[in-house]
């Protein structure tokens, strides 16, 4: 190949110090969303309950499991901080395991839900006809039934336990992410640099991941953190049920859902569950709400 | 003198600095005149047209100046004394037709809603001068196609319909802000041919804001040049192709590429790019792009010099004298 | 004459707008209705036409972002419509395309050093460690320098990233570049750079342009041979400086004269068409220009009217002729 001298001039010297430091995408997000006071405490909390979960039986007073009836129904003292129920378990070292197990659920539902949506709603949005009729079609009919019945209903077929309750869960909330990625697609497909991306060679697998999926994230990632919430409390939803998790895990609704009839007499069984879905569920909310007015490029002032 | 723009300033506030868009420009235009703003991107010129309608939004704002609409200074008035200028005695047409027009209204609805909020008519005699309005643009079966939505329609004939309802107040002055770059050559010499057409006929002053040095020769009487916010040149249009004095101007000339054009040659080319705005350089804002460029050019910023009745801000054209006036 | 690179038979793209309960169409978009012409190796072959008369429609169908609806493109001698998908994705090597719109056209999430050394790596052009000096190479053909390769789109001017699109199209070493109104989007000042620049490196690399473009002034510059393109048909094809200084079709005629001139002592007088281009969704029967022709005559009423070769090398389709 030969070297041409070019005639064009070189970009001149004062518009090149303009260009000097690449200001990546992230860091604009990052410093956008500090600026959001109360995501910045939902990331917080959220830490605070991964640091939990992580630590949970290093931190945890008593053994959750163990059950020592002569110590039922104790009112929160210094010995036990959130007393202990029915059976005379320590609520506070429940609380704690119930942390890991609602985190944890939380975001494995959420990633079966996501890495399914994602896949249908990209083969629906890019290839269109028949494949999205059909594939829409069938989220459509799941989305028309409400969630928890849904999530009952596979339950019902999977069986009791808690990774059926995940594969359930993250079943249910599949439509919502395939819908938003179909909708982002197809908005994005017909942008002049995906077709550039035909153009020189790419087969439509590399387009949708490489090209089309990463202009795509910032709304997939805002579901998917409300998504975490929203699985949370499904899965109290189920324990509350008795479906999900099995005795004697120590699973936040599961709590609830036994301490009903001691609503008046030991309001503590009920109180410190509650408070827990409640502060989990509101962190990953005010996150996620966070994150979406970071990532909206029209909200951003400029 | 039906308008005059004295030392206007505009400047937005961005979060890395503040950029002057508009940077002290002053003009005139008379009744029944077709003054043109030639300029690329970055010279300010639609700026200049919504700093007159005082359609300008956060952050930009009008640092200063005065913009005299038969006298009365436009930027001392309020809100609601603006609104009864615009659409009534300045009315203005945009670039993009299709995002100009409400998309769910019909035509005629767009049209007569002007109409009734300047003029007391009531919506019977408001939709026939609609419909008159639609025939003067050469819009055909007028009455017909004031039931359609804008999408019906094609971009040649949206920009008729933005023409109709500008003028549907018989206002003095019209300012056009690239009326015919969304459109194909030859709606464009329709639209052209329709503005001279309306010029004739109510005497209405035309601010014609272009990029095309074609269009300006087609259609205009006066032509100013702008360049990074400020008048390079302005004159005459017959005097400035004959005679373009500032190196920018020379520059634009010669290198769009002509229909009289044989030779082979590669076209001219302006080196270089318009510089960021907010990291102009100090002294002349082409001096970097510019072939005649001297030691002066960069160090101060020449004044707007006359030299009958072509004025050019260039320090090429200051006399001896007038050097010497400097260092003093 | 040199041989043919690429020769397009009877090219036709029909879009369906409406289908009817049982999924018939009903109306139908005829963005390109049979069409032929023939670009020589080494020529750059200049297309132009108003909105929505099919040209970028051609360009697209060229490098595969469209499948024909009828016809034949042979490339070398190889028809493209009869080749596997996979196999006319290997084409791209061949011919490629410079978008329109600088703003568009370039993944925002990209530095343009990926976005011009994509092309390379997923064609297995060359091996890891020579991509970058590649990369490096193609970014000065165009004018930009070295240091620039990480940067974003966003950091760069139109006149710029158009640069950036051109380096993408040379990077598998075509044959063929469709330029798809390369310079309608860019400044005055900056399209006279651009096209230099075009006409640098197809000197340079020995490149066939099919240049496409609404404006007559634009194409004369860079074009060997030109061709008229009205509402999906081919009405006038000729030599450059033949086409220029004696155009047959009335369309030709209307457009050149349409076109302003920068010189006001020539305010001429204009061929203004009256009405609006018609709209390709179920277009006329017989020539399509004559609701707005100014030299219709009573034959003019019937069959549509073929190119016919009128002189050595200008072709016209009009029923004058």
């Amino acid at each position: 190949m030969k070297q041409i001298k070019t005639k064009q001039t070189q970009v001149p010297s004062q518009a090149a110090a303009v260009l000097e430091k690449p200001e990546s995408q992230l860091k604009e997000m990052w410093e956008a969303l500090r600026e959001n006071k109360a995501a910045v405490v939902g990331l917080v909390i959220i830490l605070f309950l991964m640091l939990v979960a992580l630590l949970g039986p290093l931190i945890m007073p008593y053994d959750p499991d163990f059950s020592d009836m002569t110590k039922s129904f104790i009112h929160p003292c210094a010995q036990h901080w959130f007393g202990t129920d029915q059976l005379g378990r320590d609520i506070f070292s429940r609380i704690i395991s119930g942390t890991r197990i609602s985190l944890t659920v939380g975001l494995s539902a959420v990633a079966i839900s996501l890495t399914v949506g994602v896949i249908l709603g990209s083969i629906a949005g890019y290839r269109g006809g028949k494949a999205d009729t059909i594939i829409m079609r069938i989220m459509d009919m799941m989305l028309a039934i409400p969630s928890i019945l849904l999530a009952i209903a596979f339950m019902a077929a999977l069986g009791k336990g808690i990774d059926k309750a995940v594969i359930a869960i993250g079943l249910v909330s599949i439509p919502e992410y395939a819908r938003i990625v179909r909708g982002c697609i197809l908005s994005v497909k017909e942008n002049d640099y995906v077709q550039a991306a035909r153009v020189i060679g790419n087969k439509s697998s590399r387009i949708i991941f490489k090209h089309i999926l990463p202009n795509v994230m910032s709304s997939i990632v805002v579901r998917a953190t409300l998504g975490i919430s929203t699985a949370v409390l499904d899965t109290a939803a189920l324990g509350f049920l008795g479906l999900g998790v099995q005795p004697p895990a120590a699973e936040w609704g599961d709590m609830l859902g036994r301490a009903r009839g001691f609503i008046f007499t030991a309001p503590y069984t009920l109180i410190f569950p509650g408070i827990a879905i409640t502060i989990t569920v509101l962190a990953f909310n005010l996150l996620g709400d966070g994150l979406r007015d970071a990532l909206d490029p029209k909200s951003r002032k400029n | 003198m039906l308008l005059e723009v004295n030392h206007l300033k505009t400047d937005f506030k961005l979060k890395h600095g503040i950029v002057h868009a508009v940077d002290d420009i002053s003009f005139s235009l008379e009744k029944g005149e077709i003054l043109a703003i030639v300029g690329e991107s970055g010279s300010g010129k639609s700026v200049t047209s919504l700093s007159i309608m005082r359609l300008l939004q956060e952050p930009g704002h009008i640092a200063g100046g005065e913009i005299l609409f038969k006298g009365e200074d436009l930027l001392k008035k309020s809100k609601t004394e603006m609104q009864t200028v615009r659409g009534d005695q300045i009315s203005m047409i945009f670039q993009e037709p299709m995002t100009s027009l409400n998309p769910v209204y019909r035509i005629k609805d767009q049209i007569m809603e002007s109409i009734m909020t300047h003029m007391k008519l009531s919506p019977k005699e408001a939709l026939e001068r609609t419909i008159h309005m639609l025939d003067i643009v050469g819009i055909p079966s007028p009455k017909e196609r004031a039931n359609d939505y804008p999408h019906q329609m094609s971009g040649g004939m949206r920009q008729r319909v933005m023409t109709a309802m500008a003028l549907s107040c018989r206002p003095e002055l019209l300012i056009a802000d690239e009326p015919t770059t969304a459109l194909d050559v030859t709606i464009q010499a329709q639209i052209l041919d329709l503005l001279y057409h309306m010029r004739e006929k109510f005497n209405m002053a035309v601010l014609l804001i272009t990029h095309d040095l074609g269009v300006v020769s087609e259609a205009a009487d006066r032509v100013i040049v702008m360049y990074c916010g400020k008048i390079v040149e302005e004159a005459e249009v017959k005097s400035l192709f004959a005679n373009p004095m500032h190196p920018y101007t020379l520059g634009l000339l010669h290198s769009i590429p002509r229909l009289e054009d044989e030779s082979d040659e590669p076209l001219y080319m302006i080196k270089g790019m318009v510089p960021d705005p907010l990291h102009m350089p100090d002294g002349c804002p082409f001096s970097d792009r510019c072939d005649k460029c001297m030691e002066r050019c960069r160090k101060s910023m020449p004044e707007l010099i006359e030299k009958d009745g072509h004025k050019v801000r260039c320090f090429l054209y200051e006399t001896e004298k007038e050097e010497a006036q400097d260092y003093e | 004459m040199s041989e043919v690179l690429i020769e397009v038979k009877n090219l036709a793209k029909y879009f369906n707008m409406e289908n009817d309960f049982f999924g018939r169409p009903v109306s139908v978009l005829k963005a390109v209705d049979d069409v032929s012409f023939q670009i020589h190796k080494g020529e750059a072959f200049g297309l132009v036409g108003e909105s929505g008369c099919g040209k970028t429609t051609i360009g697209k169908m060229l490098v595969n972002l469209y499948t024909p609806t009828r016809g034949q493109i042979l490339f070398e001698g190889t028809d493209l419509t009869s080749l596997s998908a996979e196999k006319r994705r290997a084409f791209c090597k061949n011919i490629q395309l410079i978008f329109q719109d600088p703003y568009a056209s370039l993944n925002p999430r990209m530095t343009i050093g990926d976005i011009i050394a994509e092309p390379i790596k997923i064609n297995k052009l060359l091996p890891k460690d020579q991509i970058e000096k590649r990369v490096t190479y193609l970014l000065n053909c165009v004018g930009l320098a070295n240091h620039q390769r990480n940067r974003y789109p966003h950091e760069f001017s139109g006149g710029q990233r158009q640069r950036v699109g051109i380096a993408r199209a040379l990077a598998v070493e075509p044959k063929l570049i469709v330029c798809d109104e390369p310079v309608s989007a860019l400044d005055v000042s900056i399209q006279a750079q651009v096209l230099n620049l075009l006409d640098d490196l197809k000197a340079e690399f020995g490149l066939t342009y099919l240049f496409i473009a609404h404006g007559l002034n634009v194409v004369k510059h860079i074009s060997d041979r030109v061709g008229v393109m009205y509402l999906g048909k081919l009405v006038e094809i000729a030599p450059k400086k033949e086409l220029y200084s004696n155009p047959l079709h009335p369309y030709t005629q209307a457009l050149l004269s349409a076109i302003p001139s920068v010189d006001p002592t020539k305010r001429k007088e204009r061929i203004i068409l009256t009405g609006d281009v018609p709209s390709p969704i179920n277009p006329p029967e017989g020539c399509r220009f004559c609701s707005r022709c100014y030299k219709k005559t009573d034959g003019c009423d019937g069959a549509e009217p073929v190119l016919k070769e009128v002189s050595p090398g200008h072709f016209v389709a009009c029923c004058l002729y």
